[in-house]
Order: C-alpha cells, then structure tokens, then sequence
C-alpha cells in the first residue's frame, strides 16, 4: 500500500501570537514549529497501516526550505521519502493544487492528512484535493480500518458519528483517536538524515484568498471573582450585567 | 442574481447556524435563495423567510435525503449556476466545511471560512477570519468573482422580519460518481443540544474526578439548557464521549456564557473556548490559568459551588 502523508508545519500549541512589520506578518521570534497535531495523527496512522498491510509513506509538506527540520521529523517516526514543494503555502486552493498534482504522478492508494492545519484553521485542504482529483474525501476521522481495498472509517458529526465504508483511493483528513502520535526513537532520528527529500518546484497557480492585515483579540478584563457563599449575586451578575442567562 | 445559503435540516428543523447564514447573505446581497436537502417540517419556511430568503430551493430526491458531500457540492453548484449566485455563505459544519471546499473548486470561487463579521466592501470585498484557534483574526481579501463564506457561529444574529420565502422544487442532476461513500450507519445523540450549535456551555474536567459526578453538570446544563462539553483529557480516558472534547484539538464553541468546572485552562484548551463573549470559572486553585481568561470566577470546591449555583438559578426562575 503507498500512502502519502501531507503535513503542515506549524508554530506550538503553546506559542505566543504576534506578528510584525505592521501586522502584515506572523512573528516567528521564539516560536517552535512542530507538525500540525491532527497532521501528526495521520502520520501516527500511516505507520500502523504500513505495519499491519505493508508498503510505504511518503511525506509532502508545501513549504520553504525552514520547514525540513519538521519533514525530517515526520521521517524519524516512520516515513520512507518526503517531497517538498518549494513555496509557501499561501492559501488553502494553492497548497491543495500542489498536492493533487504530487499525488497524481505517485499513484498513491491512500493520502491522508490532518483535519485542519492550526494556523488557518481552515479544513480545506483534503475537500478541494479530493475535488481536484475526482476523489472521495472524508473528514474528520476518528477510525481508519483497511480490509482489502476497502477502507471502515468512522468520522465525527455534530453530536455523534458516521460509519462508512468507501474503496482506495481516497483522502481522509484525521483526528484523535485514530491513533496515538508516535515520538521518534534514535534509530529513527539517525535514520531520517539518510532518507531521500526531494524538493520540487511549484505548479504556478494562483491564490484567490489572500491576508491583507492581522489582528490580535483585544485584551481581556480582569476576572471578577464572586464569593462561593454569594451566589445569588453570581446568578444576577450573569442575568443584568453581562445578560447571557 | 440572488446569494445563495446552504440551510442544514436537522431532524426538518433548520440549524440555528444555516439562519445566521441565510441572514449574513441577506445582509451582503439583499436577494438570497436558500437550498436545503431532506424532509423539511412545518413551519420551518417560515423561519427561512424571516431570516431573509426569499426562495427555497428543496431537494427531495431519495437518493439525497441523508447527508452525501459529493453530491450536495454538485446540486448546490448547479444552483448557483442556475440562480446566477455570485455569492454561497453556510455556516461551519461537518457537512458545510467540506461541501464548501468541493463547491470552491467546481466553480472556482474564493473561500474564506471561520468568518465572524459582514465584509468590508469598501475597498474590494474583505472578510475577518478566526485563526490560530481564536488567538488571532486575519483580514482576508476574496478576489475573483464568485465568493464563498464559511460562517464561525454568531458572526451575524438570525434576523426575524425578513419576509416570505416560497418554495421551488429542485431536481439536481445526480452523478453515479458522488456516490462512492457509503454511510452505513450514523449514531447521533438526540434530544441534546448540541455542542456546536449552543448558546450556553457547560463544561466539566479533569477535577471533577471521574465519570460518576457528571450529574451536577448535567443538571446545572438543564436548568439554564446548556449543553455539555469537556476538556481533552475527560474525553481520552472516557468520561465523556469525544464529540463533547472542547479545545485545540476538539470542537471549538463560541456561546454567549461558558462554564467551566475544574478545568485548569491549558492554553489549548481555552484555544477552543475564546471567543465565547461570556466565561465563567469555577475551580478550587485560585492561581488556575484559566481566571486569566474568565469574565466571572467562583475559587472553590465544584462539588459544593456547582449544586448551590443550579439551586440558586433554579430559585432566581421562579
Ligand atoms: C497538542 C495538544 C493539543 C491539546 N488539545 C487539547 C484540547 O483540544 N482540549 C483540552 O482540553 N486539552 C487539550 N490538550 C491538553 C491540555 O494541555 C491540558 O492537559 C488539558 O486541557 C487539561 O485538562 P483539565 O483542565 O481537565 O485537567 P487539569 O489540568 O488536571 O486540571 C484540573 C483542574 O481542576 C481543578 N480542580 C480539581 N479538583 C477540583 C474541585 N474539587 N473543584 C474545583 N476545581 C477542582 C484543579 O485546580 C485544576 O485546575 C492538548 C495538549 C496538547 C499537547
């Protein structure tokens, strides 16, 4: 079985927000970049498919060349090969282009990737790449079984989930707990700095969705605190001062 | 030429978020036509009209009754082709997020989504979006000619006096190719309200100590009809079931009061709770992270506060 891993390379869940040159750019000043967490269960997928089925991982990132420390990890948990695609990843139509026409030329069975990257938070990604290649994606998923050559998943809705049932090719965007994230061991570590990475360059498609300006929240009031044996005062403070209840 | 709002039936009932949808395209374009799938109850139209379309589009076809992403994306790009729509808002949704993306590539529109005000058409046509999980807004600028808008809930209120809708029967083309995913079966809580779509949350952790004293939290939620959510760590050893996993890597909620019962407010948590415009904090440990983040805060024991507090809302309703 090949499967392709796409993923992103994004700042830590902990980092500090802020950008810089007149809010026009994200500030990278101390900030640790890791793969996205959902593109990490995906990755943490592939390796149990590859065991249990056989075959091969490729990892794609769109991204320049600050992002191989990332792609090398994602070749210490247990890729085979990564490709990069030279550019940055501008807009959601823009990095799905890209990965459609890497999976076009791999012929890969399964491509999966996380739900939704943690930057852009935008989950289009694996739609717009199933549409560009004619193929059913799914998202998000929580359990991706392989009989054959058909897939058992399990996505998640509103207040529940769906059980399907669909034949590779296709694309799925993941989520806990389809598997546990796997961290990389030395043998991995050593390994990943000989595995191939091999850098393409960009389709020159255009983007249509494009950041003028950011913005931060505005700064939060302090908390007013209620004593426990008040809470009558609680309730009102709810119902006339801020009026939610 | 008309916008078009996707509006999701629930149970025939049209989703809070779908209305918010129907009025933000009404507010942007004036003449919206909303296009909904599956058995529609009574009264629902009605609902549509006020919130500002004038026309539904109904699809009743069998074969689209139960929700299919393939084939929703081509019937509601065959509508905007049909409606002449420049413009296609939904709300976010499991079905609205990626029926969306397939919609943007068929007729190649400009996607923006997590939006959470109306455009700015001064200069071009700019939207506000959520990212980095509520931590931050980028203005985004749409420039081709067809735009879709993926709604974050409360971006707009559901407006209540738009007028009529009349309904048209709608028989979309059906491609054997969008019919690949075969949904066996869906589980799906009913009679709750749902986390997405709430206007109150309460939320339980990992101080709560184990499954068996969620029932001050699901009372504290009936008395004020909230729903239930958890933190990430509650949902992993099962506790609670995943689709209540609020954070980072769960489901964002932005409601006008959230409560949060012995939770500590890791930052990838509150990543999934701030832009609720209400917090409420209860906790034992004054120096919890998450009263950094909180409107309102109650320092104590939640088995003793949470009880009180349900009695104290319940005595205050009379
Ligand atoms: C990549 C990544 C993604 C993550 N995504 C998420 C996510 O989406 N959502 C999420 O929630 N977490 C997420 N986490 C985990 C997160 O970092 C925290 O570990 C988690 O939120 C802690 O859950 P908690 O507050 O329930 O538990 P704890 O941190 O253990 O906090 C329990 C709290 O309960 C209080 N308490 C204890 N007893 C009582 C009592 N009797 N009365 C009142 N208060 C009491 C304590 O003072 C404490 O503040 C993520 C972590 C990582 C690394």
């Amino acid at each position: 079985m090949k499967i392709l891993v796409c993923i992103t390379h994004v700042p830590d869940t902990t980092s500090k927000i802020s950008f810089t040159d007149g809010n026009t750019k994200f500030d990278k000043t101390g900030v640790q970049y890791i793969i996205g967490p959902y593109d990490d269960y995906a990755l943490a997928r592939a390796v149990e498919l590859k065991e249990q089925h056989g075959g091969s991982i490729t990892v794609l990132n769109v991204g320049e060349a600050e992002t191989e420390p990332t792609i090398r990890k994602a070749l210490a948990i247990g890729a085979d090969e990564a490709i990069r695609v030279n550019a940055f990843p501008s807009d959601a139509f823009f990095v799905a282009k890209q990965i459609a026409s890497v999976a076009k030329e791999g012929a890969y069975d399964l491509i999966l990737m996380g739900r939704e990257s943690i930057d852009f938070n935008g989950g289009q990604v694996h739609s717009m790449v199933g549409e560009l290649m004619g193929l059913p994606s799914v998202s998000p998923v929580m359990v991706l079984d392989i009989e054959g050559s058909t897939a058992k998943i399990q996505r998640e809705i509103e207040g529940g989930k769906e059980f399907m049932e669909l034949d590779m090719p296709f694309i799925a965007g993941c989520q806990e707990p389809i598997a546990e994230w796997k961290i990389p061991n030395m043998r991995g570590i050593m390994s990943a700095r000989s595995k191939p990475l091999q850098v393409v360059d960009p389709t020159d498609d255009g983007v249509q969705a494009d950041v003028e300006v950011f913005e931060l929240p505005p700064a939060k009031e302090a908390v007013k605190l209620v004593d426990p044996e008040n809470l009558d005062e609680l309730v009102n403070l709810l119902k006339n001062e801020a009026k939610v209840l | 030429m008309a916008a078009l709002a996707f509006v999701e039936l629930e149970e025939g009932q049209a989703k809070k978020s779908s209305l918010e949808a129907v009025s933000y395209a009404s507010e942007v374009e004036g003449s919206v036509t909303a296009i909904s799938f599956g058995q529609m109850a009574d009264g629902e139209l009605d609902k549509i009209g006020a919130a500002g379309a004038s026309k539904v589009l109904h699809v009743t076809d069998e074969k689209l009754a139960t929700p299919n992403i393939m084939a929703y994306a081509s019937a509601i790009s065959e509508a905007m082709n049909k409606e002449g729509s420049n413009l296609l808002v939904l709300a976010k949704s499991s079905l609205g997020d990626p029926v969306a993306a397939r919609v943007a590539i068929k007729t190649n529109a400009a996607m923006a989504t997590n939006v959470t005000e109306l455009p700015d058409t001064s200069d071009g046509f700019k939207v506000k979006c959520s990212i980095y999980t509520g931590k931050a807004f980028a203005i985004t600028r749409l420039s081709s000619e067809k735009k879709i808008l993926g709604l974050k809930k409360n971006a707009i209120s559901i407006k209540e006096d738009g007028g009529t809708a009349e309904v048209e029967a709608f028989s979309p083309a059906t491609d054997d190719g969008d019919f690949k995913v075969q949904v066996t079966n869906r589980e799906k809580a009913t009679g709750e309200i749902l986390l997405p779509e709430a206007d109150l949350v309460v939320s339980g952790g990992r101080g709560l100590k184990g499954p068996e004293n969620w029932g001050m939290i699901e009372e504290l939620a009936k008395a004020i009809g909230a729903a239930t959510g958890c933190s990430k760590p509650v949902s992993d050893m099962e506790w609670r079931p995943h689709h209540e996993h609020v954070g980072q890597t769960g489901v964002k909620v932005s409601p006008s009061l959230y409560i949060a019962v012995g939770i500590s407010g890791a930052i990838q948590h509150l990543a999934g709770v701030n832009s609720s415009k209400c917090i409420l904090v209860i906790n034992k440990d004054e120096e919890a992270p998450f009263f950094k983040a909180a409107d309102y805060g109650v320092v104590g024991d939640a088995f003793e506060i949470v009880p009180k507090l349900t009695e104290a809302i319940k005595a205050q309703q009379g």
